[in-house]
């Protein structure tokens, strides 16, 4: 891809202490993403997608290596810096959606803006938008303990999209959704990846969500196997 | 802004949980606030009375007069000389002259003081108009409790013996002329009130008094050799009662305020523990770490601000209840400044004081445990993997 690259990660080691000893979940990972790719970390569990996840989206920091988002490093930034960059330009979907269950669907949707300085006006605007994106402006005032998985999903969606960030981070997005509501999703969050031009970074080892991805990289051990362009063959082998 | 916002959607979403905690700590509120309220109205009765019965604005004692010893009453006497008559004669003091002596209530042997007063006088409440009647009786006034101890009524007469100023032993029946109700023990207990002229003719002690109860306009430095003892002193011992009471009524306060604390206290352990992804999730979204910990502080502080408004609904009805119609113990006979109907007395202090102290202590308790949100894994809370 000759696209900006928003995303430089160089061989990136991750040690989880066990026992006396380690655990390498990522061992001298180099990595490269560009604006509005669309693309998967692919493997088995334990291979180090959802630490590699979590390191590209500022939650975790590298043992070694250099984790470079929007042109700022991620080695020593501070917790503020760390939370500046997730709540402005980092939008995350988690495999069991982590929605607040005391609020609404508007006001899980609005959260994430109440922490940016917006008009309650704009927030309005924002979240209306969000949710027609995702197809459940008919939904705003359910709490989530009422809404179906692919709805409870399709919330998490919105309130990743609403502050409009460059990088979204989709751990296990279908994970606990059926076949229908997996690519309804799918089909949601690649249509805002082509009109907003947002990078969707995804760690799944599901069929369904491979079959959408343009980019393959699948991860075994913590280290690379194959990082290829989906449908078009083997783009480069570590 | 943004922690009050999300903790007052988090309690109230929490429902009965924390509603529970609220009733709890309502009724810490409102038990601090009328026990205090209480002890702080017996204190303004108890020295309304003392002043009124017994205080006015001070004593002038003979120097040789110790209240709390009747050993001292047989020397402890002085002539009205001076500048002191020329106060009596403006009633800004009236002369109390105090004999120890014996009665003898139907044939039983009790020990009494013998309080000469001056009839006219209007510094306190004392009936002593009923002391004035013909010159062949010695009229005397006593209290409800007196008469209790004496089985005596009003009408009856009674033999009491005391000693002259030589010491010599006299004896004479004296005329309950009337009974009076008072709160103030030292009035009352132990104590027949008998016109001052007649007292200093038994006890041949002319024109001579043990000690003066003044006016508030009396100057305190015009003693002419008599010890002047300010209202302060003389009220010492129903101050030191009441600190007393209102320091064992704060340890039973800060019991049931601890164990309000402690279910606020057990609530934030248990909603960080099974709110990790929550957690975990603001983290994700954007918020530091301290805004998390401000989230669960504030939810934590704001179940006081709830437990207040809570308190303050049956609350302020019962307070002003009790405020008008008292609360009646019938412990008048205790030997305490007490009346048998006590009226609580609320004052903006103790209010401010008793919600700061419960706010401030709520949010400590609620601080505590969230301090542990600054050390957890992001990556660990979204998964809810924390122990």
């Amino acid at each position: 891809m000759d696209t900006e690259k928003i995303i430089k990660l160089d061989r990136i080691v991750k040690k989880f202490p066990v026992g006396s000893g380690y655990f390498t979940a990522l061992n001298e990972v180099s990595l490269e993403f560009g604006r509005g790719e669309f693309a998967g970390l692919v493997g088995p569990s334990g291979s180090g997608k959802t630490t590699l996840l979590n390191i590209i989206g500022s939650l975790d920091t590298p043992t070694e290596g250099d984790a470079n988002v929007l042109g700022k490093s991620l080695i020593g930034l501070n917790h503020k810096d760390s939370a500046k960059l997730r709540n402005q330009h980092i939008g995350f979907i988690f495999q069991t959606y982590n929605l607040l269950p005391v609020y609404t669907v508007y006001e899980n949707v609005e959260f994430t803006l109440l922490l940016q300085k917006m008009s309650a006006d704009q927030r309005r605007k924002a979240v209306l938008e969000a949710l027609e994106w995702v197809g459940l402006t008919d939904k705003i005032n359910s709490k989530p303990a009422m809404l179906s998985g692919g709805e409870s999903q399709r919330v998490a969606i919105a309130r990743s999209m609403v502050k409009k960030p460059e990088i979204v981070l989709a751990d296990e997005p279908t994970a606990n959704l059926d076949s229908e509501n997996s690519h309804h999703i799918l089909q949601t969050m690649k249509k805002l990846n082509d009109e907003l031009k947002v990078t969707f970074i995804f760690a799944t080892h599901d069929e369904k969500v491979m079959k959408y991805l343009e980019r393959l990289i699948s991860l075994a051990d913590g280290k690379i196997i194959s990082d290829r362009m989906n449908h078009t063959g083997l783009k480069e082998q570590k | 802004m943004i922690s009050l916002k999300l903790a007052y959607r988090n309690l109230t979403g929490a429902g009965l949980r924390t509603w529970l905690n609220v009733t709890v700590l309502s009724f810490a509120y409102v038990v601090i606030i009328f026990h205090q309220g209480l002890i702080d109205g017996w204190h303004r009765q108890g020295l309304r009375d003392l002043t009124e019965w017994e205080v006015a604005g001070g004593q002038l004692w003979h120097p040789s007069y110790d209240r709390y010893d009747p050993m001292t009453f047989q020397d402890a006497h002085g002539v009205i000389n001076g500048r002191i008559p020329g106060y009596v004669k403006s009633k800004l003091a009236v002369p109390v002259l105090v004999v120890q002596g014996t009665a003898y209530p139907q044939g039983r042997l009790q020990s009494i003081i013998l309080k000469g007063i001056d009839r006219s006088q209007s510094l306190v409440k004392l009936p002593s108009s009923a002391l004035a009647g013909d010159s062949g009786k010695i009229n005397a006034v006593i209290g409800t409790r007196m008469a209790k101890s004496l089985k005596a009524e009003k009408g009856d007469y009674i033999l009491i013996r005391w000693r002259d100023k030589n010491g010599a032993f006299d004896a004479a029946e004296i005329y309950i002329a009337e009974i009076f109700k008072c709160d103030v023990p030292s009035v009352d207990i132990g104590q027949i009130w008998v016109p001052l002229d007649k007292l200093q003719e038994m006890t041949g002690l002319h024109n001579e008094a043990t000690m003066f109860i003044v006016s508030d306009q009396y100057k305190a430095s015009d003693t002419d050799g008599w010890k002047f003892k300010e209202k302060a002193y003389l009220t010492k011992e129903l101050d030191e009662l009441i600190q007393a009471k209102r320091g064992g009524g704060m340890i039973l306060q800060g019991i049931l305020l601890i164990i309000a604390l402690l279910a606020i206290f057990d609530t934030q352990v248990l909603s960080i523990f099974r709110r990790q992804r929550e957690i975990g999730t603001y983290i994700a979204f954007g918020m530091t770490r301290y805004q998390v910990v401000g989230i669960f502080t504030v939810e934590g502080a704001a179940h006081s601000i709830f437990a207040a408004v809570l308190g303050a609904l049956y609350g302020i009805p019962l307070f002003i209840y009790l405020y008008y119609h008292g609360i009646t113990f019938g412990l008048g006979d205790m030997g305490l400044t007490l009346a048998e109907t006590l009226y609580p007395y609320y004052s903006l202090q103790l209010i401010v004081i008793t919600v700061a102290v419960v706010v401030i202590a709520a949010t400590i308790v609620s601080f505590l445990p969230a301090r542990k949100i600054a050390k957890m894994k992001p990556t660990d809370a979204l998964k809810g993997k924390l122990q």
